[in-house]
């Protein structure tokens, strides 16, 4: 039999609804089916997650509370990612960017007013997130690396320079041996406004940003433009190098800040996993909002909802974590694999004009 | 198309018919008076600290009689957003006792201790409390420590012992010269080598520390770790293996002993207390009189003498005549721990900031 993938050239609206809901169905489906084997009740773990996401205060908060750093990654990764340039060291940019905010917090004196203290923080946290995306922007500009491989490596260094820092230089000496970096001081630490860190405000603030950066400044467009077609850029008379490394720092800072609001919201200290993954996580809010910052904050809150959902799953039924990780992965299976078929369409059987008409 | 979403459809409404099997159970008019929730870093059937913190949870639930209940969530990293979040999920659950089963979920429990007064923290580890609602837990490890490096040294033929240690921290070194002080009590020309993991689990990093002292000549292998890959890596060598936290035997007949954890015995204590409105915050120290240290049967590999030994250490330990840091005690760069004639008491223990002469590193 021939299998042929063709790129769809367009797609009514109704399918793409269909499709949508299909992808949701099957998951239910799919993870239910998992669930049984495991011997509990799919309908009711489902409940659990919307339940355990939305179901009191303390939990909305949580819910919350993950989606600042899911959010300002993916926003930071849409800047990139809208240039094609895959940027896949956010995991590394954040976790710069809490180095730079610990290094503020840790020597500038505890007499310092707190929003002196932590407007130095989020520059500090800025600059070596940005930095940190500097530097391959400016490979790829210059000799034309590839960004996906060195933003990656990028991660690594800046985890592992962390975790020398923790086992080295900045041991606490109060810890009795025990390796990890000293707490902040309470300057230096984010306020909470109704009961989750200020970091909401500062997400909804980016959110803003990005959608008007993108869409409606020189800047925006020029990342655009690079990102359909360097030629045209190029044709257009547009400095490509300083674009690049423009959308970069943007990134990279963006990503720094979610590094300075863990670290001092979360933690009040640096450790090597400060990014704690959402580096590489919310680059999948980042693609199914097709890059945008409205539906990635939408996106970002949904993919929260699934964490808060999951932990509180293991907290009240008593499930295994492989068991929430598996729902949860089911879940992102589907959903994502419906993105597939929303661009593409696959002909079985011989080539018929026909067929394409019906498939979907 | 229309056909797959009908069959979908259909497949999601057969599980609710499914789900509505009913498996509800009902919580009304339990006579539950302590309702904890157990934050455990591993796995709960790790065969090592988590299993052992497990289990002391059923038991202690079991002595209750339906007084106490429990929720627990297993494989938490010890980062304060992930420990914050478990425990603010068991306290939205109903929990009024949270219990923290790693170091390293301290700073979360000092925390929450201050935002929610009416919630009863207890840590596992560390020095940190307060005076209401706040304590720590921890044990006279070194006893049962002791006592396996007493079984270590009688069957080793190369007189190196080799010990995977989790971090260079205090807690670790007092185990490795408590062992090392057994040992050396037994055959003062054993050796002990060390190898530093940096971390309380992992696997891979476990086995791979363990091999590479068994490269290194030892013969029987030692750890602080908290899964049994250590064991698995020193039988498959033919090495003797010493368990840890949990009486689990991974290495077969190459399996000496034990030291491990009855957690319940705390469990119990601390939560009659709180039903009791008799809870005052502690730093709540266990030992081999209580019974929260322990230590397993001593393999018959181990001379009959020595096993003697063993037991007539075990019972003075018990008695309260022996102390297990009893001077002279030298660090391995020579300075004093402990002077000639002198004992360690618990201050003292736990101000150990290295390790003793005879160890090593490889």
């Amino acid at each position: 039999m021939n299998i042929r993938i063709i790129k769809r050239s367009d797609m009514p609206k109704r399918q793409e609804i269909i499709i949508r809901i299909a992808a949701v169905l099957m998951s239910i489906v799919f993870a239910g089916l998992i669930l049984v084997i495991f011997g509990l009740n799919p309908l009711k773990i489902f409940a659990t997650i919307i339940k355990g996401s939305l179901g009191t205060e303390i939990r909305i908060q949580q819910t919350i509370i993950r989606a600042i750093p899911l959010t300002i990654t993916a926003l930071g990764i849409i800047v990139a990612f809208k240039m094609k340039f895959w940027n896949i060291g956010a995991e590394g940019q954040i976790t710069m960017g809490a180095f730079g905010a610990t290094w503020v917090a840790l020597n500038l004196p505890e007499t310092l007013p707190m929003p002196v203290m932590l407007l130095l923080m989020m520059i500090a946290a800025m600059l070596c997130g940005g930095i940190w995306a500097f530097i391959p922007a400016m490979f790829k500009a210059k000799m034309g690396t590839n960004e996906t491989i060195f933003t990656l490596m990028m991660n690594y260094i800046a985890i592992k320079f962390v975790t020398y820092l923790q086992y080295g230089p900045w041991m606490d000496p109060n810890a009795g041996g025990f390796p990890k970096i000293a707490k902040f001081p309470a300057n230096a630490v984010l306020p909470s406004v109704f009961g989750i860190n200020i970091g909401w405000i500062i997400m909804l603030l980016f959110v803003v940003f990005v959608h008007i950066f993108m869409n409606y400044t020189k800047k925006g467009y020029e990342i655009a433009v690079v990102g359909e077609s360097v030629e045209t850029a190029r044709y257009a008379g547009m400095n490509i190098s300083r674009i690049i490394i423009t959308a970069m720092l943007i990134s990279g800072g963006m990503c720094g800040i979610v590094g300075m609001i863990q670290s001092s919201a979360i933690e009040k200290t640096l450790i090597s996993n400060i990014a704690g993954g959402y580096g590489f996580t919310a680059i999948i809010p980042a693609w199914l909002s097709r890059l945008n910052a409205v539906s990635a904050l939408i996106v970002c809150l949904a993919f929260a909802m699934l964490i808060q959902g999951g932990t509180y799953l293991q907290v009240s039924l008593g499930i295994s974590s492989a068991v929430s990780s598996i729902v949860q992965g089911t879940i992102l299976f589907f959903v994502l694999g419906s993105e597939f078929f929303l661009q593409y369409k696959v002909i079985f059987g011989k080539k018929s004009v026909k067929a394409e008409t019906e498939v979907a | 198309m229309k056909k797959f979403l009908a069959i979908l459809l259909a497949l999601v409404m057969v599980f609710s018919f499914v789900a509505c099997g009913g498996d509800e159970n009902t919580d009304e008019g339990s006579d539950v008076q302590v309702k904890v929730g157990y934050i455990f870093i591993g796995p709960i059937n790790d065969g090592g600290f988590t299993q052992a913190m497990y289990e002391g949870a059923v038991a202690s639930k079991e002595h209750f009689a339906g007084k106490m209940d429990f929720i627990y969530r297993e494989n938490v990293a010890e980062d304060t957003q992930e420990v914050k979040s478990t425990a603010l999920n068991m306290i939205d659950e109903g929990c009024n006792v949270i219990i923290a089963c790693s170091f390293g979920f301290g700073d979360a429990m000092n925390e929450l201790s201050g935002e929610y007064p009416d919630i009863t923290f207890l840590h596992f580890s560390g020095a940190m409390k307060n005076d209401t609602n706040f304590d720590n837990w921890f044990g006279s490890m070194e006893q049962a420590r002791y006592l396996t490096g007493m079984a270590a040294a009688s069957v080793t033929e190369s007189n190196i012992l080799g010990y995977v240690a989790a971090h260079p921290y205090t807690e670790v070194q007092i185990g490795i010269n408590a062992f090392t002080l057994g040992a050396q009590a037994v055959n003062p020309d054993v050796e002990v080598k060390v190898v530093y993991i940096n971390t309380w689990g992992d696997a891979e990093l476990e086995k791979t520390g363990a091999e590479q002292l068994l490269d290194a000549g030892a013969d029987v292998i030692c750890y602080h770790a908290d899964s049994t890959a250590a064991q698995l890596a020193a039988a498959e060598r033919d090495a003797w293996a010493i368990g840890w936290n949990y009486p689990k035997n991974d290495a077969g007949d190459k399996y000496l002993t034990a030291a491990y954890w009855n957690p319940e015995v705390y469990f119990n204590y601390a939560l009659q207390n709180i039903m009791d409105g008799t809870f005052v915050p502690e730093s709540y120290y266990g030992t081999m009189a209580d019974g929260l240290i322990a230590i397993d049967e001593v393999s018959e590999a181990v001379p009959v003498e020595v096993r003697n030994q063993i037991n007539d250490i075990k019972q003075q330990m018990i008695d309260g005549t022996f102390e297990v840091f009893t001077g002279p005690i030298y660090y391995k760069d020579g300075t004093v721990l402990c002077e000639e004639g002198q004992t360690l008491d618990r201050a003292g223990i736990w101000s150990i900031t290295n390790e003793i002469q005879g160890v090593s590193a490889i």
